[in-house]
Order: C-alpha cells, then sequence, then structure tokens
C-alpha cells in the first residue's frame, strides 16, 4: 500500500512541491541560522582552541570567559608551579592594544604574550616567517586576516615596523588564526614584550597554562591547583564549555537565534500543514473508497504517515543541503560566521519530523473518521 | 414492514441459504430528537447468488442507504442482514472491514479510481489491500483489463482515458479480487447512452455468475433489460419486485 501512497502523494505536483517546500524552507532557515548561532559560538573560543598545548589554564576565581581577563600577580605563576602533579606552567598575557596605522588611524588588537622561554601558545599555521623570529627585538607575529584589516590590498613585507601603544612593533611572520568574535587582529609577540606594550599596571599576567604530568590527568591536577592556590584551574574543554555558557547565558545572542528558528518552525509547520491537509481533504473521496473496498484505519494511518515522513526527508534534504550550499558558498569571503556541526543536523531533524507529524495530525483525523459510504454519495 | 412483492421475493427456508444477501426489517435513521430523518423504514429483500437485481427509484427514496448497509459500509439503526451467510449487524468493525476486502466488488457513480495510478493500477488495487504481492497483482489485473478490451491502455492514467473506458477500468477493479457481491451505484449515470449501454453489457456478462449476486442502483431505464429483477423503492420502503426483462428471456442465472 505504500508505492500507492507514495503515487497519491506525487500525483498532484503542485501540492507536493507546496507541502516539500513548506519542509524544506523551515529546514533551511532552521539549519542555516543554529549554523550561523554556532559559527558565532565557535568565534567566541577561537582563541582557546588557538593556544595548542596546554591541557589546563589557571586564572582568577571571577574570570567568566576568555576575554574577560582579572589579571594575577607574577608570583601565582610559581605558586601553579609547585603543585604536585603540575609537569610545567608558563604566563600568558591577553590584552587589547592600539595600533596605530600609516595612515595615522588606529586599530584594536589582541595582543597575546607568550612565555619567552618556551613560546607555548605559539601559532601553529605559519603563512611568513617562523615563530623563532619571535625572540628578535620588538618583534610580532600577526594573523593574515587582521594585516589585511590594518593595510588592505598591501602586500606582507616582513620587517614592516608600526606602533603599539607608542611603542615600535616589527612584523616578522604572518599566521592563519581562527577568526575572533570580535574580529580585532590578533597579534602574538614575546610576554616581557607584551607587558612594555601593555599600560602600566601592577598587575598582568592574564593566564597560567600548565599540564599535567603524564601519568596524572589534566582534570585532577587543575582540581589540586585550585584546592592549593584558591585560583579557578580548569581543563581546556572546560574552559571552552565556560565560555560558551557565558555567551548562552548572558547574551541575547541565542534568544534572537531562537527567534529566528522558532519563526522558520511556524511558518513551515503551517505551510506544509495546510497544503498537506487540503491534499488530504482533494483526497478524501480516494480515501473513501479505499476503505470501502476493505482498507483498514491502521493501513491508512500508514499511509498518511508515510507521505508526511516522504514529504520530510525530501523537504529536510533539500533545506540541509541549501543551508549547507549556503555555508560553502560564503566561505572565504564573507564575514558572516557559518559552522554546520552534527548536532545542527540531528536538531533540524528533529524539528523537521516535528513539522511533519503536526502537518499529518489534522489529516489524519480527517481520513481516520471518513465514512466509506461516502464513495456513493455521487 | 414493505408491501408484498408481486413475485417470489420471499424463498423458502430451504433456499434461503442460496441467498447471498437476505434482508428483514431494516431501519435507517440519520440525525437526533426533531431532527430524525427515516431513509429506511423497513425493508425486506432477498437476492439469490447468480442474480443481477436492480434498485430503483427515485432520489432520496434510500437506494443508496440501503446498499451502502448490504455493502457493510453503514450499518442499520435495526433489522437483520445477511451477506454471503454472515450476519453483518453482529460483526465488528475489523471484521467487516475484512469481509468487504475479501467479498465485496464496488462500482462507483463517479469511478472513484485514484488519479495518480494507471489503469492497471487501479485494477489492482483490491489485490494489493488483500496483501498480494504487486508484481503478482499486476499480472492479474492487466490480464482481466486485457478481456475487458483495455489491453492497450494499462499504462494510461484515468485523465487519460474516456468515461466509458474509466468505468471499464472500475469493472476490472470490482471483479479482479473475484468477489461474492457486486455492488454497482448509478454505474451508468456519468456515460453517454453507448457506453452506459456497453458497461451494462460487461456487468451482466461478465460479472454475473452462478457464484456471485450483483445489486445494480440506478435510474436510468435503459438498463433495465439486464436485470433478473428490478426492486422499486418508495420512500424508504421496497414497493414491489418485478423479473426483469433477462429473468424472462431466460438469459439469466
Amino acid at each position: 500500500m505504500l508505492w500507492i501512497a507514495w503515487k497519491m502523494l506525487i500525483g498532484n505536483r503542485a501540492k507536493y512541491l507546496g507541502i516539500v517546500f513548506g519542509v524544506a524552507f523551515a529546514a533551511l532557515l532552521i539549519a542555516q541560522q543554529a549554523s550561523i548561532f554556532c559559527g558565532l559560538m565557535s568565534l567566541t573560543v577561537s582563541q582557546i582552541l588557538d593556544i595548542e598545548g596546554a591541557g589546563i589554564w589557571v586564572m582568577d576565581r571571577n574570570v567568566r570567559y576568555v576575554d574577560d581577563i582579572k589579571p594575577l600577580p607574577d608570583t601565582d605563576l610559581y605558586r601553579v608551579k609547585g603543585v604536585p602533579g603540575v609537569d610545567w606552567a608558563v604566563r600568558l598575557y591577553k590584552g587589547i592594544a592600539r595600533a596605530r596605522v600609516d595612515e595615522g588611524s588606529y586599530e584594536q588588537v589582541i595582543l597575546l604574550g607568550l612565555d619567552d622561554a618556551t613560546l607555548v601558545g605559539a601559532p601553529t599555521h605559519m603563512v611568513h616567517g617562523s615563530i623563532a623570529d619571535l625572540r628578535s627585538p620588538d618583534a610580532v607575529i600577526m594573523d593574515v586576516a587582521g594585516h589585511k584589516r590594518m593595510w588592505p590590498g598591501e602586500p606582507y613585507r616582513a620587517g614592516r615596523v608600526f606602533e603599539m601603544n607608542d611603542r615600535r612593533a616589527v612584523i616578522v611572520g604572518l599566521t592563519q588564526t581562527r577568526r575572533t568574535f570580535q574580529s580585532f587582529p590578533v597579534i602574538y609577540t614575546r610576554y616581557s614584550q607584551a607587558v612594555r606594550y601593555a599600560p602600566a599596571e601592577r598587575k598582568v599576567l592574564s593566564f597560567v597554562l600548565a599540564d599535567a604530568l603524564p601519568n596524572e590527568s589534566p582534570g585532577t591536577v587543575a582540581a589540586r591547583i585550585e584546592a592549593q592556590t584558591g585560583l579557578l584551574a580548569i581543563t581546556r574543554q572546560d574552559f571552552l564549555r565556560k565560555t560558551i555558557r557565558y555567551y548562552l547565558l548572558q547574551t541575547g545572542i541565542p534568544v534572537n537565534f531562537a527567534v529566528t528558528v522558532l519563526l522558520g518552525f511556524l511558518v513551515g509547520t503551517a505551510i506544509a500543514g495546510q497544503t498537506f491537509y487540503l491534499f488530504i481533504v482533494e483526497n478524501i473521496r480516494q480515501f473513501g473508497a479505499l476503505k470501502a473496498m476493505g482498507t483498514g484505519n491502521g493501513t491508512i494511518l500508514l499511509m498518511v504517515l508515510a507521505q508526511a515522513l516522504q514529504v520530510g526527508v525530501v523537504g529536510f534534504g533539500i533545506g540541509v543541503g541549501m543551508a549547507a550550499l549556503f555555508g560553502w558558498s560564503i566561505q572565504g569571503f564573507s564575514k558572516l560566521a557559518f559552522f554546520m556541526p552534527w548536532q545542527v543536523i540531528v536538531i533540524t531533524a528533529a524539528a523537521v519530523f516535528l513539522i511533519v507529524l503536526l502537518a499529518s495530525l489534522l489529516s489524519i483525523r480527517r481520513v481516520l473518521v471518513v465514512d466509506p459510504a461516502i464513495v456513493f454519495r455521487g | 414492514m414493505t408491501t408484498p412483492p408481486d413475485t417470489d421475493q420471499f424463498l423458502s427456508a430451504e433456499s434461503a441459504a442460496a441467498m447471498a444477501v437476505r434482508v428483514r426489517g431494516v431501519t435507517k435513521e440519520f440525525g437526533a430528537g426533531d431532527a430524525i430523518a427515516r431513509v429506511l423504514r423497513g425493508v425486506d429483500l432477498d437476492i439469490p447468488y447468480g442474480e443481477l437485481l436492480m434498485l430503483v427509484g427515485p432520489s432520496g427514496c434510500g437506494k443508496t442507504t440501503l446498499v451502502s448497509i448490504i455493502a457493510g459500509t453503514l450499518g442499520p439503526s435495526a433489522g437483520e442482514v445477511t451477506v454471503l451467510g454472515r450476519d453483518l449487524v453482529a460483526m465488528g468493525h475489523a471484521a467487516k472491514v475484512r469481509f468487504r476486502r475479501e467479498h465485496v466488488g464496488f462500482i462507483f457513480q463517479s469511478f472513484n479510481l485514484l488519479p495518480a495510478l494507471t489503469s492497471v493500477e487501479n485494477a489492482a488495487v483490491p489485490l494489493v489491500i488483500a496483501g498480494w504481492r504487486r508484481r503478482k497483482a499486476l499480472e492479474v489485473a492487466a490480464d482481466l483489463l486485457d478481456q475487458l478490451g483495455l489491453g492497450d491502455r494499462l499504462t494510461h492514467l484515468p485523465g487519460e482515458l474516456s468515461g466509458g473506458q474509466q468505468q471499464r477500468v472500475a469493472i476490472a477493479r470490482a471483479l479482479v479480487h473475484d468477489p461474492k457481491l457486486l455492488v454497482c451505484d448509478e454505474p451508468t449515470s456519468a456515460l453517454d447512452a453507448e457506453n452506459g449501454r456497453i458497461t451494462m453489457e460487461l456487468i451482466s456478462r461478465i460479472a454475473v455468475q452462478r457464484d456471485r449476486a450483483v445489486i445494480v442502483v440506478t435510474h436510468d431505464s435503459r438498463v433495465y433489460a439486464h436485470a433478473d429483477r428490478i426492486a422499486s423503492m418508495e420512500d424508504g420502503r421496497i414497493e414491489s419486485v418485478a423479473v426483469g426483462p433477462r429473468k424472462q428471456s431466460g438469459t439469466g442465472a
């Protein structure tokens, strides 16, 4: 009977396309908006992701997310180093500086100061120059997007000099980094250099990056650091979650996206539901004839659900496909954040399933109560 | 109670077992209270196997309601309905659905073919409902359509067929699962005279068999020639049952 249901469904092209359009529209809107939301969320943690090698991040207890800097005294580094189970610990400076570009205008930049000796947290995807060049006086490495932003259209020139907080800086390399939430240029330098660029403050240490001994778990060692130092020590994964949780709970971003997703869901349900209902009403005599000929309500129910599921699958495929195409097409030249993890696809599939279920519910009732004797009424 | 028939409508107890349809004192009411409509007012009717009975009468006299009750798509308000030896009144919903699926064939006034299915697919529907494999069902349906002169129209959609051809597909659909009761509701009313004649000839030639009863609801007096008996209804009652030309001429069962 399912092939009959399928043929009945596609037999009315206009209605079929109408239902598929409704579902596809909803799927597109849900998947696209959810992916942009995920893209934005991934931007918020891009700096944690870019600093590799450290399994544990130590910070002030009141830090809420990666950009919420509450400086520590330099002595905290040694307190962390003294905790049993800590393999190594280094300093990391993170702050905002003001760079002066050639024309005299200023650009805010994210300044990262890496441990002078080890350069832990250095970028891994160098485009020009090498990490070792950071050891030169006033040396900085800049991200590619930041260089384009500060000197649009100009090619990279090793040794280019500019001012940062009124101090000399020399570009010795370009690196590819993840985009940041603020979209500011990212500048890497040594810790000792960074604190010279930073405004004079009593405390300048932003984070202590550490790692556990090979036979210890980062989580256990982090808990031990917390217990012994009173600082906040969490694993890299937990810091990612903490940062994302902050943006989810403390900003209006999720609500804005949720409203759009909900709108897509409602509009999709309305279009698909209405068209599907009209399709069923239009075919009510055919269903009546099938019932008169001995088709049970269970089979009729199965047919309607199969029809709904079929448009759901096709609509979902088209919608998610178009969302993915959108994401792919804006890659490289758009500032729009777009990241489609598998969870977005699962959520969209669940939403589409709900849409077709809601769309078919009203129709199911209509078709189940139809009197088979309807076929005898001319 | 109906007016006594002028022919042998009521048969002896011995021949009752040979009845395909046995209706006694059937009433049907729609609505409730003051708005109640009494559509059937105590109908008695017997239809033996091998007979084509025509049910005639003015619009609103209860023909369609009676045939719906006999076909098992509608329940009576009171009375006894025994079809093919089964008590339809005592039968549950699921059993009635199964009964219709296995034993009843339908030909409708407006064909009620599924517009998205081809002729052969439409004709195969009762077999598919009965759980046959699609390929086998289509083979059997194609053979029957070929017998009905539609061998070259198997893959046509209903919209691509004339009214007469559509009704032949509907006849194939009604007979493909070899039902013991065939119910035809105004089978010629949507057809011109020639196609109406061809349709009734097909029904009386192919559908009427010794082990099958055929009921035809009709307004069309031109098709009376194919009837074994003609039951006239008026105001929810059977007024008379007359021997039809087919039986008189001896061509009937």
